[in-house]
């Protein structure tokens, strides 16, 4: 497993954090917002399903009960946008706790794990679309109050360094986890449960902790698209279109890589805006386009592209022995 | 709740079940051999509605003879994707050939919005409203047609496998793979094969559907959840299971939309995917995990 | 439908797939010829949901829009001010992705966004857009969020929920008086989104005291694959009248459900904002089961030569006369006129004129223009209802086509 260090993060976020300074168009500020929404969004994924190996079709799960949380706290009970953000995390990771509590120690794992949690994440839309604390069907709106008391941003610099610094943290805590003995049981457990167990590592509780982790970013992402966009229903909260996508990020830009997510997602926004701007206005078209890269992009590169710089690595590697030299 | 509406309502879970079957068989035997989650299955059922659509359109076509040009036509269409786009470019990774049925589904799905635009489309047949009186309530003619469909279908596709050498093979590949490819079975084109049958199946199924239902470019999604649940409950890759399951499906969205409301009952399906996956993971039919 | 199918040949099909392929692959739409002015004078932007769930509602949104854009460039543009560049953007159904469109667009420097089309999607959309002040023209979207949020730069020329609501229950109780009150007994079929909830809301609190009795009110979801299981309810329930508030697809298979059981409500199918009840479409593809169905809905001026002479374009072209072709038609033109009072294509400039709007010379069969917090005050709904092949008005009286069927006949 990659152990790498924390310098590339550090460069990679002063990098992106230096773009507003130089770049003061808004299309592409809000281009990168909503890529770093996403990259949030899996990264959250990723811990869970790139390091764990166990793939949910269900972070809606999370994200939504993020995004209606600070929703229903701030419209309801008039709390503050700040501490609402943080209880609403917490009540993400709650909810990832919750699930996994009730599916892990049943073993379901590979495709099972998948759909239990799509199934979960739909029991919640559906529930979010009755329920009149949620709103039910007409959602929630948020007052719009700019400025950063109610943590809603006039500026579009200052929302991208928000999400920028939310997005960092989860890098950080990503590393950290690949570094840590926590993280070397999860690699265990993904590559086997049972010889992880035999080597004294409890699968459940390891994975559960996992999926706390896991949802937290993913709620916070969820958090995010509430103070963004100011409106949440049971769709947008819960539907499909977030798990996908996060799982879509991942994967593409590399599972079970810290950079992966981030890559990921901006490729996949890179993609989608490209495909527009060739195929014009014909409805459809764009996304056809998008469809047949996603296939190429997968066919050339399984392992995604963070999956790319390792096989470059070790092509590299073996030129050098063939050459002569060793692997130092 | 008075009988009156709990006995045509137990009917009508019933008939819509034998429809989730007819999707869900399919996908049922897709996961089984290739053990992969389809994503492109919806939109692969949305395209056969459009090509229903259009042969009854241009050609006159009735669906239910339709039917006998699109399940042969479908079965090449799955082979084909399978064998050289699915299986090629996945690399033999699961999480890859998600994405690459993900990327299907999206390519199928717009590439119909894009021919033939957003219209939602209806067949209009002399018997779309036939129905059969029945206890108190009328049955539509061709929902019973599609009840039959879906247990002959089924029934078919039982005896396919279980009877003949193709059947055989691709139940062998099924249990363990790297032990058919040793016999001398060729893997791919089993593969393609099955995935090939699975398409073949939800023609058949956008065929019976289409007298009662619409075609526009989305509706296809529509049956995904519905049918995966399907094949969760029967047991992957159990034909007898998805046919069951259907059905159970079918009553218990009927019931739980009857007692607690058409949005809330929904819920009822997925309650019992999450009670099934919890506590009898390898479904009511499927083999003991 | 039996006889339609003769009049679409291969050729035709054929013909028709292989032109908007070609067409829209040099990027111009098959359907309206979109007249791209080549560096027009004043950028607009038109935002539609042209894919995704509610693509033929943008469409047809883009349709309206486009003949506008036309009309407007044939007449030699804008008094002085200049043609019409149109930027076209699609929302994909999602606020997301409206959003992206709208940055888009404000980049690309238009001085106004039309369109929009969902209560979610605009309300996200003339938010951005505010950041801008960038004027902001919501076509249809109705829920009443999108005007009470005091942004200067958002409008909306059409009625919102609570006039509908308000409208539709007035008119009912105006019918059922007429008729001699046969009816007291009411049902509510809805969707379970922000418009048809927020609808359901509204006609609850206001049906009572309209003097119907609400027997059941049976929320569903979109998509509902099958409404057998709702048509039972209404035939135990056996309801005066059923009100259904839904989307295009689950309203016919509504209607034709219960058709099938043979199920009738003794008064009337009352439906406001209903997906199919006053459309074209459905008429002709459902006569017998769209019948004497009523909506309370968005409709255009029968009397008005402009929007006659819209519907014959629109029916050439092969396309069905729907709202939100002649709502994206007028919003246009209304932004046209209030470019050319504003003498500019400024955005500050636009927001003035447009709040101080009175224009005339849309098709809608509104009140006299007059904005207040973004919302036209003449803006109102239309009762309309199907008798034999053809959606006659039947009130407000002074457009009147036909004189309302109610009770329904008979089977």
């Amino acid at each position: 497993m990659n152990r790498g260090g924390f310098l590339p993060i550090v460069v990679v976020v002063a990098a992106l954090a230096c773009v507003p300074l130089a770049v003061h168009s808004d299309l592409v500020l809000n281009f990168l917002v909503t890529a770093l929404l996403l990259t949030l969004a899996g990264q959250g994924w990723n811990v869970l399903g790139g390091y764990g190996g166990q793939y949910s079709f269900g972070h809606a799960a999370f994200f939504g009960t993020g995004a209606y949380t600070t929703a229903i706290l701030q419209t309801r009970y008039g709390l503050n946008a700040w501490p609402a953000f943080a209880l609403a995390i917490t009540a993400g990771a709650t909810m990832g706790a919750a699930i996994g509590a009730l599916t892990f120690p049943s073993g379901l794992r590979g495709s099972y794990f998948a759909l239990v949690t799509l199934a979960f994440a739909e029991v919640l839309r559906i529930l979010a679309s009755v329920a009149p604390v949620t709103g039910a069907g007409v959602g929630i709106l948020i007052r719009l109050d700019p400025g950063l008391h109610a943590l809603q941003f006039s500026s579009r610099a200052v929302s991208y360094w928000f999400i920028l610094s939310l997005v960092a943290t989860a890098l950080v805590a990503t590393r950290l986890i690949e570094r840590s003995r926590f993280g070397a049981w999860l690699v265990a457990v993904r590559e086997g449960e049972a010889a992880a167990r035999a080597l004294g590592v409890d699968p459940t509780r390891v994975k559960l902790t996992a999926m706390t982790v896991s949802a937290a970013f993913t709620a916070a992402a969820g958090c995010f698209y509430v103070q963004h966009f100011l409106f949440i229903d049971a769709p947008i909260a819960y539907g499909p279109w977030i798990s996908v996508e996060a799982l879509l990020a991942s994967i593409i830009g590399g599972v079970g890589t810290a950079f992966g997510p981030l890559l990921g997602a901006l490729m996949v926004k890179t993609l989608g805006e490209a495909a527009k701007l060739i195929t014009g206005d014909a409805p459809g078209l764009d996304l056809m386009l998008y469809g047949l890269v996603l296939i190429l992009v997968v066919g050339i590169a399984p392992r995604g592209v963070a999956g790319i710089g390792v096989r470059c690595r070790t092509w590299l590697a073996r030129r050098h022995i063939r050459a002569g030299g060793s692997t130092a | 709740m008075q009988l009156s509406i709990l006995f045509p309502a137990i009917v009508n879970g019933i008939l819509n079940g034998a429809l989730y079957a007819l999707v869900a068989l399919g996908l049922t035997l897709v996961y089984g051999v290739l053990h992969i989650i389809n994503f492109a299955h919806g939109a692969l059922l949305t395209a056969a509605l459009f090509a229903a659509f259009y042969l009854y359109l241009i050609f006159g076509l009735d669906p239910y003879i339709a039917l006998l040009i699109l399940t042969p036509a479908f079965f090449v269409v799955g082979y084909v994707l399978q064998r050289f786009v699915i299986g090629p470019f996945s690399h033999g990774d699961d999480s890859n050939t998600l994405l690459v049925t993900l990327g299907l589904a999206v390519i199928i799905e717009n590439g119909l919005l894009f021919a033939f635009r957003g219209d939602t489309r209806t067949v209009d047949l002399s018997y779309s409203f036939a129905v059969v009186p029945f206890a108190g309530m009328f049955i539509s003619v061709p929902r019973l047609v599609g009840f039959g469909g879906a247990v002959a279908v089924a029934a078919l596709l039982w005896l396919l496998l279980t009877l003949t050498d193709t059947g055989k093979a691709i139940r062998a590949v099924a249990k363990e793979k790297l032990g058919a490819q040793l016999s001398g079975i060729d893997v791919p084109h089993i593969y393609a094969l099955t995935f090939g049958l699975g398409a073949a199946c939800v023609a058949v199924a956008a065929c019976l559907l289409i007298p009662t239902y619409y075609v526009n470019p989305h509706v296809g999604n529509a049956f995904v959840l519905v049918a995966f649940t399907t094949v969760v409950l029967g047991g992957m890759g159990s034909i007898p299971g998805a046919l069951i399951g259907g059905l159970f499906v079918g009553l218990i969205e009927s019931l739980c939309g009857l007692y607690l409301g058409e949005s809330l009952g929904q819920i009822g399906i997925f309650l019992m995917f999450i009670l099934v996956l919890l506590f009898r993971p390898s479904g009511l039919l499927g083999a003991r995990a | 439908m039996p006889n339609n199918r003769k009049r679409f040949t291969r050729r035709k099909f054929l013909r028709s797939t292989a032109l908007t392929a070609m067409a829209s692959a040099t990027g111009v739409i098959a359907a309206p010829s979109l007249l791209r002015a080549q560096g027009g004078a004043v950028k607009i932007g038109f935002l539609q949901p042209v894919s995704g769930a509610l693509a033929y509602s943008g469409q047809q949104g883009r349709l309206g829009a486009a003949i506008a854009v036309d009309e407007i460039n044939a007449a030699g543009g804008i008094k002085d001010v200049g043609k019409i560049e149109a930027l076209l953007g699609d929302a994909q159904s999602t606020p997301e992705g409206g959003n992206a469109e709208v940055e888009k667009m404000n980049s690309a420097g238009v001085s106004a966004i039309v369109g929009g089309y969902g209560s979610s999607i605009c309300l996200a959309t003339s938010q951005t857009a505010a950041r801008y002040d960038l004027p902001y023209l919501v076509d249809v979207g109705v829920t009443d969020a999108i005007v009470t949020r005091g942004l200067k730069n958002t409008f909306r020329f059409g009625p919102g929920f609570g006039v509908i609501a308000k409208t539709a229950l007035a008119n009912l109780v105006a019918i059922n008086e007429a008729a001699g009150k046969p009816a007291k007994t009411v049902m509510i079929v809805h969707e379970d989104s922000a418009f048809g909830s927020g609808l359901a809301k509204l006609l609850s609190e206001q049906l009572p005291v309209g003097g119907f009795q609400i027997l059941e009110t049976i929320p569903h979801p979109t998509p509902t694959r099958d409404f057998n299981n709702v048509v039972l309810k209404i035939k135990a329930a056996d309801p005066d009248i059923v009100i259904p508030a839904n989307y295009y697809n689950e309203y016919v298979l509504l209607a034709r459900t219960m058709q099938q059981q043979q199920v009738r409500p003794k008064a009337a199918i009352y439906s406001v904002l209903g997906g199919a009840a006053s459309s074209y479409k459905f008429v002709k593809e459902f006569q017998q089961a769209a019948q004497f169905i009523m909506d309370c809905n968005h409709w255009f001026d029968p009397r008005n030569a402009k929007a006659q002479a819209l519907k014959s374009k629109v029916e050439a072209k092969g396309q069905f006369f729907t709202y939100e072709v002649y709502l994206n038609y007028s919003c246009t033109l209304l932004l046209a006129d209030a470019i050319e009072r504003a003498k500019s294509s400024d955005r500050a400039k636009i927001i003035e004129t447009l709040s101080t709007s009175t224009f005339a010379g849309h098709v809608m069969p509104y009140g006299p223009t007059k904005f207040v917090n973004g919302q036209n005050q003449g803006a109102v709904p239309t009762n309309t209802q199907v008798i034999g092949s053809d959606i006659q008005v039947i009130l407000p009286e002074a457009f009147a086509s036909a004189k309302a069927v109610y009770p329904m006949p008979r089977a």
